[in-house]
């Protein structure tokens, strides 16, 4: 039990802070990018509306958006006063939000090993980027990641669809990996399936504030990070994980 | 013997399950929960693991 905790603890760690450094060369820049185009200080298409004009035509457009003051104007105060407070959260987050997948991952693999599936290095790796897809591909081909000031449905809404998402893909997958005889695999792939079938929420139209060049680079990036970092948390985990505890 | 067995699978599968509900815990709270001060904290970090975030 303490070897379990510590290992995913460990690598969580790690990959957290992986995560948070290639966060900061490839994906922090576009976020504070996108806050100037939030806050107005940059516009699109300069000259088709003033920022005035185009906050007065969303606020009417999305009246239950959460883009006025209260929202987003305390990113940018943390955004220009303190920097290094920022980025230290990100830090923090970073590695308790790895250490968070960590733990479930590893509860994985432990359930695996008990009905006897042997998990090596490579499969770890492979662990680790099932991983990446049901927390983060899967829901984003429904909710892609979005840039601040970017609009989008209900809120409790979207977190309802995106957990649902993230455990239809964890069954989905261990049962189409592991399932026994074709039907367990093929209802495997069919939950996987099952949330992109239903839908996730979204909005009648489109009311983005920020070039679309950005968003896209942003949405790649961020993808890349987490596939990089959850491969690096699954390898790590299995090697710590059948290492002999400490003494 | 049996019982043993059964016991000590059973622990197992408990202390599984509880690992898996302190990284979920983990996991929600990074990203799900909704408290203004949380959710500033971990705002960018959100933004960039495709959290719902506001």
């Amino acid at each position: 039990m303490k070897h379990m905790l510590s290992s995913a603890l460990v690598a969580g760690f790690a990959a957290g802070l992986l995560c948070a450094l290639l966060q900061f060369l490839l994906v922090q820049p576009e976020i504070v990018l996108a806050e100037r185009y939030e806050a107005g200080e940059l516009v699109h298409f300069q000259g088709l509306a003033s920022p005035e004009e185009r906050a007065a035509a969303m606020a009417q457009a999305m009246p239950d958006m959460d883009m006025t003051a209260e929202g987003s104007e305390h990113h940018h105060d943390e955004g220009s006063e303190g920097g290094a407070h920022r980025q230290a959260l990100t830090v923090l987050f970073a590695v308790l939000t790895y250490c968070g997948y960590g733990l479930v991952l590893l509860a994985a693999m432990n359930l695996a090993e008990q009905v006897g599936i042997k998990l090596g290095l490579s499969q770890g790796i492979l662990w680790g980027l099932a991983g990446f897809l049901a927390f983060q591909m899967m829901p984003a081909l429904g909710l892609q990641p979005d840039l601040p000031g970017t609009p989008s449905a209900d809120l409790t809404a979207r977190q309802i669809w995106w957990a649902a998402t993230a455990a239809a893909t964890g069954v989905g997958l261990w049962f189409a990996a592991y399932g026994q005889g074709l039907w367990q695999r093929a209802a495997g792939l069919v939950v996987l399936v099952a949330p992109h079938l239903w839908g996730a929420p979204e909005l009648a139209s489109f009311g983005g504030i920020v070039p679309p060049e950005l968003a896209s680079s942003f949405a790649a990036r961020s993808l890349a990070v987490g596939m990089v970092t959850w491969a690096v948390l699954g390898g790590l985990i299995v090697t710590l994980w059948h290492s002999d505890p400490a003494p | 013997m049996n019982l043993i067995q059964t016991s000590a699978r059973s622990s197992v599968l408990a202390q599984t399950l509880f690992v898996a509900l302190v990284g979920l815990t983990l996991v929600f709270a990074a990203g799900f929960a909704q408290s203004q001060g949380l959710h500033d904290a971990a705002h960018d970090m959100r933004h960039s693991t495709g959290f719902p975030c506001h």
